[in-house]
């Protein structure tokens, strides 16, 4: 039997084919901006933008996508479906992370036991850091959760949601509310939070956030776009306004020693199954 | 203990020793924490450590935060490794001239930089001034005549007494006809300067100040003869179909610096006889003042383009070949126009005799045809400056519109 003929130009001109989730039009200024640095350094590279991280994780691992810009949500749904998923890269700022439960100032609560019969705000039902991470804390104690869900499919990307349970704590209508250590101090900045006004009293250990994710085996084209990315400058004027919009100074290489924790928070609370099918209750993305 | 905060060298144990201490004292990262941390790590090299203490309670938590969207890590409860995220936004970054000096050539990239700034690499070009060379907008006179400009700003309704003049109702008719005839040209002298202004880089940031002001002043001259042709109530007079024939050729000229040398050199400099006759010979106390307020201005006018276009024409002596021929190009086309409406001329004469007597019209007359030759003086006067022989002054003023401006 012959082997198939080798199609030259399509192997030459099929772009490596990267998948994001749109939380925000400033994804299209990213992702097109991407796309024409990385031609310029002669990777053809197009992407395609989702509505939700479910269907985007779906069609990574159905091979429709080569690389999936993935929440750490999204990271743990495709580990679950496909064991051969690997992590290739993240940003500088996608490392250690943390979460806080914060009262108000003038609470009587001091810590997670205490919240008990209490009224704690979080974000939307997919937020591994507004909702699934910070819960996970109160393990034992008989709260209840009133979710702000804004972006439901986003896994949190959407700071909606995590803003309305600050908004709800400082009038008064929640006793903690969940938030990442980022936005509590976006939030005192802003105003949402009165300065001096919060008091926390929970912190996650660091935990990993977002990366780009591939399944199978390895191929040139991934390993060029890896190396790419490895090797984008912040002293570069045409790419650093993008990595200003992402939200890095450099990207490193990826990994998967920081997930365990939402791992652990996502068995807890039901998310997905061991094999990676959504079976949160009430979670329509 | 101080509120500024304070930083030392110490050493901690082995696993988290820094190279620098600081304490933050009370400060959060809501109240300015980050400026001293700043400030701490702006003195270290990437990868060193630098130790940070202080007793608001989210310090901890907001350090991290902090760090990490800034390119540092924290590798233990306050212990920072300076990134070198700062250091790499500067590679590249260029200072956009030196504040006391301007530069030949302004570089686009340098955008809306103040001169003298850094200007970190990237950002849009600023593509709109085309108008970026020396030779081109510059004059060493530039910030002195925007210093006067702005200390020489005057209120029409302060500067003015607006008392309606009691002049016979035939002389009124003259003044309202030169007043319908300014305003035009005002207008002219507005919009003219107006097209270029957002064309000059803004490095050569006191020409665009003196334009500026000169538009100011344009808007002041068109409403102070606006008001005086409004005074009596009466009509207003003739616009020229030649005369604005003459205008539209000031507002078809797309080259900045023929603008200016047919706008301000030979329009205004012809307008500052005409304003000074006026100043002398106006029959009522408020046309005067207005002459004189405006002639005043626009000296200023002529000053710079005359100082820009002798600094162009010394470095590039060809360019006047450019002059010539513009003025040449606008002679030709106005050929077949009227020119100055006799309704203007005539005005002008009855206005300088101050009534109806024909010993009086032969006084106005007069005094006409002697402004007529102030003006060719003063062309070509202003000519010769900019290097054009006795001769060459002479038959390029002769060429200049009829109209005046």
């Amino acid at each position: 039997m012959a082997p198939p003929p080798f199609d030259g130009a399509a192997a030459v001109t099929a772009p490596l084919l990267l998948g994001a989730v749109a939380y925000d039009p400033k994804v299209v200024t990213i992702w097109d901006g991407f796309r024409r640095w990385f031609a310029a350094h002669g990777l053809p590279f197009d992407y395609v933008l989702y509505s939700n991280y479910e269907r985007q994780v779906k069609d990574l691992v159905d091979g429709r996508i080569d690389v999936a810009w993935n929440s750490p949500l999204a990271w743990v749904r495709t580990r679950r479906l496909d064991r051969s998923a690997r992590a290739v890269a993240m940003r500088d700022t996608d490392r250690d992370l943390t979460s806080v439960i914060v009262v108000r100032s003038d609470s009587d609560v001091t810590s997670p036991p205490q919240l008990g019969g209490r009224v704690v705000g979080s974000g939307a039902i997919d937020s591994p850091q507004g909702t699934l991470l910070p819960l996970a804390l109160l393990d034992g104690v008989d709260v209840t959760v009133r979710r702000f869900e804004v972006g439901v499919g986003l896994h949190g990307d959407h700071v909606g949601g995590e803003r309305d349970a600050a908004r709800a704590l400082a009038d008064g209508e929640v006793d903690a509310a969940c938030m990442i250590d980022g936005n509590h101090l976006l939030f005192t900045n802003e105003g949402t939070l009165p300065t001096n006004g919060t008091r926390v009293i929970a912190q996650t250990p660091p935990y990993d956030h977002c990366n780009f994710s591939v399944v199978g085996p390895g191929s040139p084209l991934v390993d060029r776009f890896v190396g790419l990315l490895l090797a984008m400058d912040y002293a570069d004027p045409a790419v650093r306004p993008l990595l200003d919009l992402e939200g890095l100074t450099r990207w490193l290489p990826g990994r998967t020693s920081g997930y365990q924790q939402l791992e652990v928070a996502v068995d807890h609370f039901g998310f997905y199954d061991s094999d990676g099918e959504v079976t949160a209750d009430g979670y329509r993305p | 203990m101080t509120t500024s905060g304070s930083t030392t060298a110490t050493g901690r144990s082995p696993l988290t020793a820094t190279d620098l201490e600081v304490d933050v004292h009370s400060l959060g990262f809501d109240g300015g924490a980050h400026l001293l941390i700043d400030r701490a790590l702006g003195a270290m090299a990437p990868g060193q450590r630098l130790g940070v203490t202080g007793t608001d309670p989210h310090l901890t938590v907001h350090l991290r935060a902090w760090a990490r969207a800034h390119g540092h890590t924290l590798i233990d409860g306050g212990v920072v490794v300076r990134g070198d995220a700062d250091d790499r936004r500067l590679v590249g970054a260029v200072r956009a001239g030196t504040v006391s000096s301007v530069s030949e050539r302004a570089p686009r990239s340098w955008g809306l930089a103040a001169r003298g700034a850094l200007v970190e690499d990237g950002g849009p070009p600023l593509a709109v001034a085309d108008l970026d060379r020396r030779i081109e907008v510059w004059t060493d006179l530039a910030p002195k005549l925007y210093a006067q400009a702005a200390a020489g700003q005057w209120d029409p309704a302060t500067a003015v007494d607006w008392t309606r003049p009691d002049l016979p109702e035939e002389v009124e008719t003259a003044v309202i006809q030169v007043m319908t005839y300014l305003v035009e040209n005002e207008q002219t002298a507005l919009m003219v300067p107006a097209r270029f202004l957002g064309r000059i880089h803004p490095h050569f940031r006191e020409v665009m100040q003196f334009l500026a002001t000169q538009l100011a002043d344009e808007a002041r001259h068109v409403e102070v003869f606006s008001r005086r042709a409004r005074l009596s109530g009466r009509p207003l007079g003739l616009s020229g179909a030649g005369g604005r024939a003459s205008l539209q050729s000031l507002l078809d000229e797309p080259d900045w610096a023929t603008a200016s040398f047919l706008l301000s050199v030979l329009g205004e400099g012809t307008f500052l006889s005409l304003l000074a006759f006026l100043d002398r010979w106006a029959p009522d106390p408020v046309t005067a003042r207005i002459a004189h307020l405006t002639l005043q201005d626009e000296a200023r006018h002529v000053a710079f383009a005359l100082g820009h276009l002798a600094e162009h024409v010394t470095a590039d002596p060809g360019y006047r070949d450019r002059l010539r021929a513009a003025t040449e190009r606008r002679h030709d086309a106005l050929a077949h126009s009227s020119g100055l409406a006799s309704a203007v001329h005539d005005s002008l004469v009855i206005l300088a005799a101050g009534s109806w007597e024909p010993q009086a019209i032969s006084i106005g007359w007069n005094r006409v045809k002697r402004l007529q030759s102030e003006m060719d003086e003063g062309r070509t006067r202003r000519l010769v400056r900019l290097g054009f022989s006795d001769a060459e002054a002479a038959d390029l003023s002769a060429l200049h519109t009829r109209n005046f401006m």
